[in-house]
């Protein structure tokens, strides 16, 4: 298959193959609160990935919790105003509005790189915040609102049967958005996404509009944080404005620096690891995991840029050998957030 | 309708005078260490806590009332040289001369440090030290009366804003700071100490930051959850007025501030939306802000 038109990691990878199959199994066999805990991760693996494609043009977003809770409302409402019950539906009228609403922001943000990028992103989030906070005859206010139960296809889901088949979808709307970034990964686009972050200005030179590739980037992670945002309200049933406020944007990026964006696949190992230690930080130190969050995120900044996957790249690279680390090395460099 | 407009004009001056005061260290440690640092919102969080803390005890052992309000600029000092210096020194001056977002991303990770250490220290009770707001007492413009501690935050502000223009307009400290700003690697061959330059910055905008949160203690109840929203308010003060300009910041923030007061009167659910609309429309306009300059990117 390698003809040299396309780098040798050009095929689906089979670890994420392997991973994916594993999670499919892992449906049957975990407890009840245990695949729910899979389930908010698979959905916030899609937000992360979102995150990374944006961080491989050098660009952090802080503001991807605009489209998490807009396109959750927007299922919500949909399901309680309009009686629209079917899962496949919302999720394609959460990403629709996801995407509308990156298409009119998109034009501001793509002008702008770096801290202005990250502080534009989380302001406009910060807009829907304050919105979904004080037209609470709408909204709800800080109480939120409730999600009526989804319907698959169909069918009726509900109580116990219903966490296996959140879990089941977000793991297949997991499977295809990373199968779809890492095909996005050898297109001239994904190509042209990581030159931005070398150097745009010879990017520009060669021909290509920045913005336009920004700007389509940009879509792209708006529409995951809408996949992730709406199967986090099914998996929630309960939605609440926190999920636009900056913080929430913030621990995204968290888990996107964690995970280390050197591959697709990282984002969904990432979020599940991360969702079982705050799950149980949460429960040992209530009052203090968020130190322990921060200072992990200092230590991973200063001495481990790669992430997660980092260490899963150099354990292979260890066992493979020189050669290998060489590539390893190279691809490891390729997408994360380095030094300019 | 005129008295509209003037109550209108009155609470967006208080409101401004505070962004002020928050936005201007913000904008400070900007412009010389080029950190947009969002830990600025816990400065400003352990400013109001340490300052409810020592008012507290202040009345609690019967003190004279009026020597009260020295504990305001105790807290501000107190928390820029407790926390100010060993954040600069142990972790701050590991960012230098990397990658923009990944500063931003270290100062988000003290954020998140700080705030649950406030947690630990004061636990997640609200504290109130209301009295110094209380004795000042009120004072009537037009029909409306209006509490005197408004005034004391507008001086505050003014006297901050002046205080920081003089220093480094008018000193041969701020001389120095403004060599360092334009050009960090002559200013060093200079023979200037970048090192301690940027530590008294910092130390400074930490400082000011705890003293915008120590001013407001009185008229809050001070509870978790306090710096969360302040880092986005200023923020969007500082990027409307021009990152890194003292100038900017006070405009950004009479903006900001007449902007809600008008909102909070006219349409209470745009409380929060116009601020962020305002910045979107200056910056759709003016990409860097009202007083940003242009920066030559080398390529």
């Amino acid at each position: 298959m390698s003809t040299g038109l396309l780098p040798r990691t050009g095929a689906f990878p089979a670890f994420g193959t392997v991973a994916l199959g594993i999670l499919a199994v892992l449906g049957l066999l975990l407890t009840d609160w245990a695949a729910f805990v899979f389930t908010v991760a698979l959905a916030k693996s899609l937000i992360v990935l979102g995150i990374i494609l944006l961080m491989r043009a050098g660009l952090v977003s802080f503001g991807q919790g605009l489209y998490v809770a807009a396109s959750a409302y927007a299922a919500a409402f949909a399901s309680r105003l309009w009686g629209i019950t079917d899962a496949f539906v919302l999720l394609v009228l959460g990403v629709a509005v996801s995407v509308v609403l990156a298409v009119l922001v998109g034009p501001i943000v793509s002008r702008y790189r770096e801290i202005f990028f990250a502080m534009l992103t989380m302001a406009v989030s910060m807009v829907l915040y304050g919105f979904l906070l004080k037209a609470y005859s709408i909204t709800g206010g800080t109480d939120g609102i409730g999600m009526r139960e989804p319907t698959l296809l169909g069918m009726v889901v509900s109580g116990i049967a219903a966490r296996r088949a959140y879990y089941y979808l977000s793991l297949l709307v997991a499977a295809v958005a990373v199968y779809g970034a890492h095909r996005l990964d050898h297109s001239p686009l994904g190509y042209m996404v990581r030159s931005i972050r070398d150097n745009d200005i010879r990017l520009e030179y060669l021909g290509v509009s920045v913005r336009q590739v920004i700007f389509s980037t940009y879509v792209l992670a708006a529409a995951l944080a809408g996949c992730g945002g709406v199967l986090t309200a099914f998996a929630l049933g309960h939605i609440t404005p926190d999920l636009a406020n900056w913080t929430a944007s913030g621990e995204y990026v968290f888990i996107a620096l964690f995970a280390g964006s050197g591959n697709v696949f990282a984002p969904v190992v990432g979020s599940i690891v991360y969702q079982f230690l705050q799950t149980y930080a949460a429960k040992y130190w209530p009052y203090t995991w968020h130190i322990a969050m921060g200072a992990a995120m200092l230590l991973i900044i200063l001495f481990m840029p790669e992430g997660l996957w980092g260490i899963y790249e150099r354990i292979t690279a260890w066992r493979a050998g020189k050669e290998a680390t060489v590539v390893a090395r190279g691809a490891a460099t390729d997408g994360r957030v380095g030094d300019a | 309708m005129a008295e509209l407009i003037a109550i209108i004009a009155v609470d967006g001056l208080v409101y401004a005078s505070w962004l002020f005061l928050v936005a201007l260290g913000l904008t400070l440690i900007y412009g010389v260490l080029r950190i947009l640092n969002m830990a600025h919102g816990s400065f400003y969080a352990l400013g109001a806590y340490t300052a409810a803390s020592l008012i507290t005890m202040h009345f609690a052992r019967g003190y004279p009332e009026a020597q009260s309000y020295l504990w305001l600029l105790v807290a501000a000092v107190l928390v820029g040289l407790l926390v100010g210096v060993p954040m600069e020194r142990f972790i701050v001056r590991w960012g230098y001369g990397r990658n923009d977002v990944l500063q931003l991303l270290m100062t988000f990770a003290v954020f998140l440090i700080l705030e649950d250490l406030i947690k630990l220290i004061w636990g997640v009770q609200a504290y109130y030290a209301f009295q110094p707001f209380a004795l000042l007492g009120n004072i009537q413009v037009g029909t409306v009366f209006y509490p005197m501690y408004y005034l004391l935050l507008l001086g505050a502000a003014v006297g901050a804003g002046v205080l920081v223009w003089y220093l480094v307009n008018r000193t041969s400290f701020g001389k120095l700071v403004i060599a360092v700003i334009q050009d960090q690697s002559m200013a060093l061959a200079m023979g200037i100490d970048v090192t301690r330059i940027r530590l008294v910055t910092f130390v400074l905008g930490t400082a000011l930051a705890a003293l915008g949160g120590a001013l407001t203690a009185p008229l809050i109840s001070v509870q978790p959850g306090l710096g969360v929203e302040v880092i986005v308010l200023a923020f969007a003060v500082v990027v409307t007025g021009g990152l890194g300009s003292l100038e900017g910041a006070a405009v950004g923030a009479a903006l900001v501030g007449l902007a809600r007061a008008a909102a909070v009167h006219l349409l209470p659910e745009a409380e929060l939306f116009v601020i962020y609309m305002i910045m979107a429309m200056v910056l759709f306009v003016r990409p860097r802000g009202l007083f940003g300059r242009t920066e030559v990117r080398r390529i």
